[in-house]
């Protein structure tokens, strides 16, 4: 079958098959590998893309659910002008060991931003829950979304120095 | 705070420089072994028995090679002709690649589907019909070692049992005495379940076979990269794969916590099928088969018992452990050490007597165990050891906090030399509890805890203080399949003054891009930005033996820094030569050597390493490169002190970790920040055997929680939010005094927590419950004291 | 993982979606939010033929207030149920339950329609509908039909919904003033299918119980009313002594069957405390 999807601002027509997952024509017949398989059960989200602007676990949703409409992937967030915010508060805040969850993290947050730009830590934490990442303990990537969430509302950025007990 | 001594802009150790390879990640740009796309390359599925014991009566690969694009099925049989059916595990036991008759546990490989497509291959895996006859399993490890238990391993002639071996170490005799007379002995019994380190990239490879020229490259989701090559050597040099003609890649690696150091039948066979086609073939492991085959990490039995008097001095402990290891014993440890390094568990208190053993037994489970994110078995002991500490404190009615106090190992004994023969590096136990206990408020907390349980409140407070042992190790003890276990570093350093540094070890998150760059920029003053640093590749890395058991900083990193120091002893060389002065007449700041008395006559680094190209002394070598392989003269000792609160819902047993403050002594730090967040990281994967991670099967031997769905790893809304700090007494035998991070938080979180539970519950006479702690089974342990 | 070769369609109208289904009988599923159907494909549990995407189905998206009800369409996200004030104002048992389904991704994704007409008593609505009395709208050949949610889930997976018709819509009744409700569901980690979970909707008289329905959540094979515990707190005070009796009676009725969350008489014993704590605070918000 022939779609018709637009991603990271450029329009493609890409011939599927009906079962084709979202991922894997992301990953395979577009060949934009920053968007991650971990699981299959659409438990991890290491594959959460935006679908019309939505966060969703790509490896759940079917090529051919994407007719006609937009997709976002991490390789989309970077402008002209530089990083996205969220991209520059997970490397300011160490919010990253292995970077295999990251996409999807960065992804799932710059919808949670979108829908409430001054997130509680609880609300962030509960924002993220369908995204593991077997590594950094969370807290860091926390840290890095309220930095993120911080330079979009043009507040003054928090310190991104490790605080020790 | 870190004193640093350098400045910002050379970032040596101390500073919390941001990680240079966040650069790649944060934009999709990380390369890991599925983003791998090689032309002509084939795909592989893998057929898996859904019987934990059966013979295989036959397999039908008919209807599988009609399916479009299937191309191959190969079967053990297959792989028979040319002696490739059974390998080698690292613990010299032999394992399936693929069985010609018989499986041995739920999951395990039957068949490979290889087709053109991702898609096609999986086709191919579902039309592919296998017969079986299926047996009753022994998944009981208990029933496994009863004589009358049927023998799985058929195939070792003579084997009449199943047990795997018998290990001990210390002094029996002396510990059955000191028992026999002590005034309190405590006991417990405890199982550690098996779990599975589920890095959240499963494994997978391509294996790149190049028939022409008879060349192979592997790349592959591996911690060892060396290691795996002179296996694959091992495995495959009968068939001319002889190790020059193999070159394993370790692309980035997302998360790998042990369960990437063993080799998987799936690479062999990829290996296999590449070799006989000419073709490459890529295997990447789904999800459940990543969590139902590979590696299991724990599953000790363990019964821990401690003795001491009634003032609560300890004064020895024995230990006696049952190791299921499912159908072959594929532990990942170091030749010599069949529990690994279990036997540091007489645990951070200061007493002389101490008994261990364990025996090993097969089951008809996956084959294992590895690490999961721990430093060779090290989290069993010390979840045995500071549970028994918390149950003998109790006996003798001391708070826990205070026991340890009186028995720690105090500073000015160290290097001490413990009841099972390892001489511990340094340590200040008393200065990290106390540090922890007044972050935490230890002494409100508990005033708070008095008043709760006054109106019937569940909180408790659970300690764990916690000596580790890592950095694998010295090689008069330490070998992997007989390579001994030091590790390397290779610093070349161009004319302009920038360089690269490569290593024997491969990161998989830890952040040594940054970390080794700031070591040599330690050492040479050259910024670290200008120090590439690079890994992974057999065929540009010097020799090692790989990242895993919280060894790299330990050893590649001690390798970095001696390389650096050579460099830094011919940069002095030629700096007296550019000079004109005797090398004793200079002195070295970080960056550059100047003249004792005359500062301002002083060159720098940059300008050394340009003469070293340039203009280098006649009869010194030219260039400026070092290599270095470091074999540690002993391990080091992390150390931490851990404080947990939890409050407990009485009715439901649902648990909530209030607070955790975690005070690690890794040595000196390298880079805070990192260093922070791998205790992040560890605090989670030691929370998750606590309350929520355990691979479960039922009698028949079937996986019972083999997805994501049921295998329960934690989100950000079961992490807690950590606290964290450090004290630091340096390894005196490292070059640069570090001792490794990593792991130490997974090892010593799940005791804090446990024993906060424990504690939490201890008013009803509850005083143990096997990990992982679940509602269920605190709802359960207080309905059972009829407390609800 | 990867399913089995279907055939996809993906209607413009209602009518042709009916039309397929007649055409391809049981060899076809509909397909909405898709997250409990592709996984069930993926792991070739499921092996449809061919696959009707209801999405481009106009006019199945919207949550109105309409003659004394709230018409919820069967394509409305769970994201979108979680985040309307209309249903949360009426009914803050929405923000309760629906923040703890899945993760937010699916949510975005999974419908409340689909969440129903899967028939799963582990699914969370389904008890919560229980709870508002709702009525469920299915649209078939012959037109549409509405059908009691007391009347909708008839067994294990199985629905009043025939194999030609489409859930299209549910329907809530408005509450009356000193109504209150809730959801929770105790779960072994976030997101995760209930040990027990239980909704309550209620409304009060001065201090008696007026009115008040009771839902349980992956208790029992099928979605369950907690009958008798209803009847017994009608027009009763809400002490302690009939809050514990009416969690009695939910935990005896209901069906839980020991698994990986825990053993059957601990699900009893959670239906029974979740009750209790949610019947207080659906009384407390009816305050």
């Amino acid at each position: 079958m022939k779609i018709n999807v637009t991603v990271n601002g450029t329009a493609h027509e890409v011939e599927v098959e009906a079962r084709t997952l979202l991922v894997h024509m992301i990953r395979e017949i577009l060949n934009l590998t920053g968007t991650h398989i971990g699981c299959d059960t659409s438990s991890c989200g290491a594959c959460t893309i935006l679908l019309n602007g939505k966060s969703v676990k790509s490896c759940t949703v079917l090529a051919v659910q994407a007719n006609g409409k937009s997709i976002t992937t991490i390789e989309g967030l970077a402008t002209a002008e530089g990083l996205h915010p969220l991209q520059e508060g997970f490397k300011e805040n160490h919010g990253l060991h292995c970077g295999f969850c990251t996409p999807g993290m960065i992804l799932r947050a710059s919808e949670l931003l979108a829908n409430n730009p001054n997130p509680t830590e609880e609300q962030i934490r509960w924002g993220i829950s369908g995204n593991l990442c077997r590594c950094t303990g969370y807290n860091n990537i926390v840290k890095s979304i309220q930095y993120a969430a911080a330079k979009m509302r043009g507040d003054a950025l928090p310190s991104t120095e490790p605080v020790f007990v | 705070m870190i004193q640093c001594k350098t400045s910002k802009a050379i970032g040596g150790m101390g500073h919390s420089l941001k990680r240079k390879e966040d650069v790649r990640f944060i934009q999709g740009a990380g390369h890991y072994v599925d983003d791998i796309k090689l032309d002509g390359m084939l795909y592989m599925d893998i057929v898996r028995s859904p019987y934990a014991y059966a013979k295989i009566k036959n397999i039908d690969i008919s209807e599988a090679m009609k399916v479009p694009g299937v191309a191959a099925v190969v079967t053990g049989k297959d792989l028979e002709k040319y002696n490739l059916h059974w390998m080698p595990t690292l613990m010299s036991d032999t394992q399936m690649v693929l069985p010609t008759d018989t499986v041995m546990y739920q999951a395990q490989e039957v068949a490979a589907v290889i087709a053109t497509s991702r898609y096609a291959a999986r086709d191919g895996r579902e039309a592919v019909k296998v017969e079986y006859e299926p047996m009753k399993p022994i998944m009981d490890p208990y029933k496994s070692m009863d004589p009358s238990s049927p023998v799985l391993r058929t195939d070792k002639p003579g084997k009449s049992d199943n047990h795997i071996w018998h290990w001990e170490v210390g002094d029996k005799a002396k510990t059955d005495e000191v028992f026999k007379k002590a005034e309190v002995v405590v006991e417990q019994h405890m199982h550690i379940p098996r779990i599975h380190v589920a890095s959240i990239e499963t494994c997978g490879c391509v294996a790149d076979y190049d028939k022409i020229n008879n060349h192979l490259t592997m790349y592959m989701t591996t911690q060892a990269p060396h290691a795996i090559r002179t296996v694959i050597a091992l495995v495959a040099g009968h068939v001319g794969l002889t190790e020059e003609k193999i070159r394993v890649v370790s692309p980035d690696i997302g998360g790998g916590f042990g369960g990437k150091v063993p080799v998987y039948p799936g690479y062999v066979i990829a290996i296999a099928v590449s070799f006989l086609t000419g073709k490459p073939v890529k295997w990447i492991e789904d999800r459940s088969e990543n969590l139902q085959a590979d590696s299991f990490a724990r599953d000790y039995h363990i019964t821990v018992e401690m003795a001491g008097t009634k003032a609560g001095k300890i004064q020895a402990t024995r230990f006696k452990v049952l190791a299921d290891h499912g159908y072959t014993d594929a532990s990942a440890n170091p030749s010599k050490f069949h529990t690994g390094l279990f036997s540091i568990g007489t645990g951070s208190y200061d007493y002389d007597t101490a008994f261990m053993e364990a025996d090993a037994v097969y089951t008809n489970k996956p084959p294992g165990g590895v690490a999961y994110r721990c430093s060779f078995r090290v989290t069993e002991a010390v979840q045995a050891i500071e549970r028994i500490t918390d149950l003998f404190a109790l006996k003798v009615g001391k708070d826990p906090a205070q026991l340890r106090m009186e028995n720690f190992i105090k500073k000015e004994d160290f290097p001490w030399k413990s009841p099972t023969g390892w001489t511990y590096d340094s340590g200040d136990y008393h200065a990290g509890l106390k540090k922890a206990m007044e972050a935490i408020g230890y002494d409100s907390l508990r005033k708070e805890q008095a008043e709760k349980r006054a109106k019937g409140e569940l909180m408790g407070i659970g300690i764990s203080t916690f000596t580790e042992i890592v950095g694998a190790g010295p090689s008069k003890d330490f070998d992997i399949l007989g390579i001994k276990m030091f590790d390397s570093a290779e610093i070349r350093v161009h004319p302009t003054g920038k360089a690269i540094a490569r290593f024997g070890t491969k990161s998989q998150g830890q952040g040594h891009e940054t970390t080794y760059a700031q070591i040599i920029a330690e050492e040479l003053g050259i910024p670290a930005e200008n120090i590439h640093v690079e890994e992974g590749d057999t065929d540009t890395a010097p020799y090692g033996l790989g990242t895993y058991a919280s060894r790299s900083t330990p050893t590649a990193g001690a390798a970095a820094a001696v390389a650096a120091r050579k460099l830094r002893d011919k940069a002095r060389k030629i700096a007296a030569y550019l000079l004109e002065v005797s090398e004793e007449d200079l002195e070295w700041e970080p960056g550059k050597f100047s003249v004792k008395g005359a500062p301002e006559k002083a060159k720098t680094i940059q300008e050394i390493v340009f003469a070293a190209y340039t203009n280098h002394p006649q009869g010194m070598e030219a260039g400026f490169e070092a290599t270095h392989y470091y074999d540690p003269p002993n391990l080091t000792f992390p150390s931490g002190a851990y404080i947990c609160v939890v409050d407990i819902d009485k009715e439901t047993g649902q648990i909530k970790v209030r607070r955790f403050v975690a005070i690690d002594d890794c040595g000196h730090i390298i880079n805070p920040m990192i260093v922070q967040g791998q205790v992040h990281g560890g605090l989670t994967q030691g929370i998750a055997p606590a309350m929520y991670e355990e691979l479960i099967y039922d009698e028949d031997g079937n996986i019972l929680n083999g997805t994501f769905m049921d295998y329960l790893v934690p989100t950000a809304v079961e992490s807690p939010h950590w606290e964290t700090g450090h004290v630091v007494t340096p390894s005196p035998h490292h070059p640069i005094g570090a001792k490794g991070v990593g792991e130490s938080p997974t090892v010593g979180a799940p005791p804090a927590i446990a024993n906060a539970i424990m504690d939490a519950l201890s008013p009803y006479g509850i005083h143990h419950i096997d990990i992982p702690i679940t509602p269920f089974k605190v709802w359960k342990a207080l309905k059972e004291k009829g407390v609800i | 993982m990867i399913a089995q070769p279907f055939q996809y369609e993906a209607p413009a109208t209602l009518q042709d979606a009916i039309g397929l289904l007649q055409k391809y009988g049981d060899e076809a599923k509909i397909l909405a939010g898709g997250h409990s159907l592709i996984p069930m494909m993926k792991l070739r549990f499921a092996t449809p033929g061919y696959l009707i995407d209801i999405n481009n189905i106009p006019g199945l998206s919207s949550i109105q207030e309409e003659n004394g009800f709230i018409r919820i369409g069967a394509l409305v996200r769970e994201a979108e149920v979680e985040h309307s004030a209309l249903l949360t104002g009426h009914y803050p048992i929405f923000a309760d339950s629906t923040r703890l389904i899945a993760d937010p991704q699916v949510r975005n994704m999974g419908t409340i329609g689909g969440n129903l007409a899967h028939g799963d008593a582990a699914n969370d609505h389904p008890a919560v509908m229980l709870a508002l009395r709702a009525r469920v709208v299915a649209t078939g050949p012959k037109g549409s039909r509405t059908i009691a949610i007391d009347d909708f889930f008839q067994g294990f997976y199985t629905t009043a919904l025939e194999p030609e018709e489409i859930l299209t819509e549910i329907q809530i009744p408005i509450p009356p003033g000193h109504t209150g409700s809730a959801y929770y569901k105790l779960e072994r980690k976030v997101g995760d299918y209930a040990i027990a979970g239980v909704a309550v909707v209620l409304t009060l008289d001065g201090n008696l119980v007026k009115s008040i329905g009771i839902g349980l959540t992956n208790v029992n094979p099928v979605p369950m009313r907690a009958s008798r515990s209803e009847e017994f707190l009608l027009g009763k005070p809400l002490t302690d002594e009939n809050l514990a009796q009416a969690g009695k009676l939910a935990a005896e009725d209901c069906s839980p069957s020991t698994d990986l969350r825990g053993s059957e008489e601990y699900k009893r014993d959670m239906v029974a405390v979740v009750l209790r704590r949610m019947v207080k605070l659906a009384a407390e918000r009816a305050k």
